[in-house]
């Protein structure tokens, strides 16, 4: 009965999206305000039904009912109780059902915070919503329904994927769905703009913090995948330039470039038509993300058993999107005025180089993502595009991306004068090249070129940021600092944290990548090997069970000289539902340096296949997205956001709003 | 004048900027690709000799045989037509396993043996790379017209679809 009910509601939501796609609409365009006054209710009843169905979904897996396909194919009466709950979104149906809930919370978000915008401009962001959520909930009624019976009835259930049990895991998706989806707001206050033809810094001020809290849960998803793969897969690595990354990657591109060009958008009014079309990117690349994970058009390792339907209609819906925005982009876009006319030598030029940068890398990634997709269409055989294709393309980019962010954040909007910029970054400069000199003439440092080329470019960012911090505190001291942090100053500090942690992400791959050692090794009980001047002895694997598995778990003593230092428990499972194999890692953490075990297979004679992994300052790579999140959410607690929305609660006309966000 | 002659050196310089990039990309992409070819495609010699290249189809039931001493593990892979022997020298994925789909990258060596540096894993079992799918139905395609041609007998055709249901 209950999933029944899950049924109906996702059914009941998909009229409500189809009125809330319509009606707010046609009333923001010929002005009926009781239609367009529908837009909000409707954004909650939306919430509403698809919640009451993601709670049919999550009953069905908490009292094991087998009789719900999804639930059988999907569960097992002994998985622990949270990873029922994650598993509910361990699959296809429940993923899409979880996407939708996230597309509905958005959309009733944005219908309680935005009491400041006016009504017409709430009405269409909503219906454009509205017309996203009709896709997703067209796409799982007529292909994948969460709720489909199944008979006869399975006395148990098939479990989760082991890979997904694990709470880095359970989270993963959330993270990165609530990422993807989010990019939908800043999709819809794009398109809201092209239909009602107006494109001003009011605009982009709105759609700034929406699309800042996206991309905070962008990048925590991403860095979570990223160390779920690293711990969780056995193979030490923590980015593969796998398809199913690149899809998460992308979206993740074009949104840091959209949160650039919208700031120029919002101070200066310049960019305009560049930053919708990255909104409309942004959020085109996540549905193309979700295609290319869903259909099953490229091999990865993240792929799963697909069903071809099910690519096809995703592709036409990302062909009616992306195509539909496009052809609303070209039509309304010339008639936005380009505004805000900028010096060479200005805050607008560094973030123009860096959009620049980063639309090109995306365009690359894209590319190379979908080289065997061309290839095949062409006949020209059946390729897939090693990972130093990627490799290459980051390395040619991302120095500039670098060399640009110590200047952008220097330099004044509008106008600079150059001398002013190089007495403010002059010490800079002479450190970062003395690092690079040091680097790549003495031992000091070791390593290759790159070591000295990355380390370098860190000291550039982390010296000109420290610069700009002290030029901004210079007349103001310390209480100028907590002044700052309580009042309008969130938003550089926001954008100075974010970019230390890019300091820290450039440390940690220039050190992992050039430092790292890794080993795949046969070792009989009692056998010691040594790599980075670690010793590791094997005690040899005995068995051991767990809830749902059976195990096998090695015992490894870790010395550095004499002194042992760790001792590691890697496992092989075995899932008792699929008797599917499953490596956990051992890893002893540290801020300098991982040591890692995972255990192979047996080889005979208690011997077993091993891989031992040294991996220096790996962890600062997602201390770094740490830290990025961090500063997103300053930038976003900048309490001019809210300052301004009240400031427009009596509606203002655009270009007052302009000067208030230019004050701001 | 002077708007359009700055538009223009704009144009110019964005017209330069793509077609390096482009270039460069297209020659990095070049270096790394890898082609695929199914076991009968290896065996009729279309494969690159000095080049990275991917084989995949279904692990042989018992080919499985582990070296002694060292990692080495040799494994025989197959579309159902033809047969290759891989090699490789590392742990497997854990998701290996005989009759199951795999695609190992790596080059032929000298003795036919192929060589992979690489084995791929997936997530899923019941997931088949869609190369190997597509290789496993032209082989086995293949195979009832030369088993028809062969015999002319309607007999050989009464269960076609064995091969398929293998890969679905």
């Amino acid at each position: 009965m209950i999933p029944e009910l899950g049924h109906f509601a996702l059914i009941l939501a998909l009229c409500l999206a189809l009125v809330q796609a319509s009606f707010p609409l046609i009333g923001s365009l010929n002005g009926t305000r009781s239609w367009m006054t529908m837009a909000r209710p409707l954004a909650y009843g939306q919430l509403v039904f698809i919640g009451i169905a993601f709670l049919c979904l999550v009953e069905a897996f908490l009292t094991s009912d087998f009789s719900v396909r999804y639930v059988a194919e999907n569960s097992n009466s002994l998985l622990p109780d949270i990873y029922k709950v994650s598993a509910v979104w361990g699959a296809h149906e429940g993923s899409l059902l979880l996407w939708a809930l996230f597309m509905a919370a958005w959309g009733a978000a944005v219908a309680a915070f935005s009491k400041g915008l006016p009504l017409a401009v709430v009405a269409r962001v909503i219906a454009v919503q509205g017309m996203i959520a009709i896709g997703f909930l067209l796409f799982m009624l007529l292909t994948s329904n969460p709720f489909e019976r199944l008979f006869p009835v399975p006395p148990e259930g098939r479990d989760l994927n082991p890979l997904l049990q694990d709470p880095g895991l359970a989270i993963h998706p959330p993270m990165l769905y609530m990422g993807y989806v989010g990019f939908s707001v800043a999709f819809a206050f794009a398109i809201a703009a092209l239909i009602g033809g107006k494109l001003d810094s009011a605009w982009a001020r709105w759609s700034r913090p929406w699309t800042t809290v996206a991309w905070i849960f962008l990048t925590i998803g991403i860095a979570l995948g990223s160390w779920w793969a690293y711990y969780e897969l056995g193979w030490g690595g923590w980015w593969f330039w796998d398809p199913v990354e690149n899809a998460s990657l992308m979206p993740w591109l074009v949104g840091t470039a959209l949160i650039h060009s919208l700031a120029v958008t919002e101070k200066r009014a310049a960019f305009k038509s560049w930053t919708v079309l990255l909104a409309i990117s942004a959020f085109s690349l996540s549905l193309l993300g979700t295609f290319l994970v869903r259909s099953g058009v490229l091999t990865s390792v993240h792929a799963f058993a697909t069903d071809p339907t099910r690519g096809a209609f995703i592709l036409v819906f990302l062909c009616v999107v992306i195509g539909g925005s496009l052809a609303l982009y070209a039509w309304r876009a010339p008639a936005v005025s380009e505004g805000g006319h900028f010096h060479l030598l200005s805050r607008e030029t560094a973030l123009l180089a860096n959009n620049l940068l980063f639309a090109a890398f995306t365009i690359l990634v894209l590319f190379g993502t979908l080289a065997p997709l061309i290839y095949e269409a062409l006949n020209l055989g059946k390729i897939s595009v090693g990972f130093p294709y990627f490799n290459k393309m980051f390395l040619a980019l991302a120095p500039f991306l670098a060399l640009v962010m110590g200047i952008g954040a220097a330099t004044r909007w509008k106008r600079d004068e150059p001398l002013r910029l190089l007495k403010l970054l002059w010490l800079a400069m002479a450190v970062s090249i003395a690092v690079l000199v040091i680097g790549l003439t003495t031992d000091i440092i070791g390593g290759g070129a790159w070591v000295a080329i990355g380390l370098a470019l860190a000291t550039w960012l982390l010296a000109s940021h420290l610069v700009v911090l002290r030029d901004r505190l210079k007349h103001k001291g310390l209480g100028g600092l907590s002044a700052d942090l309580r009042g309008h100053g969130r938003s550089f500090y926001g954008m100075w944290v974010a970019h230390i942690g890019v300091v820290l992400f450039i440390v940690g791959v220039t050190m992992v990548q050039s430092f790292q050692q890794e080993v795949d090794i046969r070792m009989s009980p009692g056998d010691v090997h040594e790599i980075a001047g670690y010793r590791f002895e094997f005690l040899g694997a005995e068995p051991k069970d767990g809830p749902n598995y059976r195990a096998q778990r090695g015992h490894f003593r870790v010395y550095d000289g004499d002194k042992q230092i760790a001792e590691l428990y890697p496992e092989k499972r075995s899932y008792l539902g699929g008797g599917m194999p499953m490596t956990e890692a051992a890893i002893d953490a540290g801020l300098l340096r991982d040591i890692y075990v995972s255990l192979g297979e047996p080889v005979g004679g208690g011997d077993w296949a091993l891989r031992l992994y040294y991996k220096p300052y790996v962890r600062w790579i997602w201390l770094a997205a740490i830290l990025m999140a961090i500063g997103g959410g300053l930038a976003v607690s900048d309490p001019r956001y809210r300052t301004a929305n009240r400031r427009q609660t009596a509606p203002v006309p655009s270009g007052q709003a302009a000067t208030a966000g230019a004050r701001a | 004048m002077k708007a359009r002659q700055k538009r223009l050196v704009f144009v110019g310089l964005a017209i330069v900027g793509v077609g390096v990039a482009a270039s460069l990309a297209l020659s990095a992409l070049q270096s790394n690709i890898a082609y695929f070819f199914s076991p009968s495609e290896v065996m009729a010699n279309e494969h690159p000799t000095d080049a990275v290249f991917r084989v995949g189809g279904l692990v042989v039931d018992g080919s499985l045989r582990r070296e002694t001493d060292g990692l080495a593990v040799r494994f025989d892979v197959t579309d159902n037509a033809a047969t290759v022997p891989v090699v490789y020298h590392k742990a497997l994925p854990d998701l290996f396993g005989e009759g199951q789909g795999v695609v190992a990258k790596g080059r032929m060596g000298s003795d036919g043996v192929f060589v992979a540096d690489e084995v791929l894993a997936k997530h899923d079992e019941s997931y088949v790379p869609p190369e190997v799918a597509d290789s496993l139905k032209t082989a086995h395609v293949q195979g009832v017209i030369d088993a028809t041609q062969r015999d002319s007998l309607p007999g050989v055709l009464t269960n076609p679809t064995v091969a398929e249901e293998r890969v679905e």
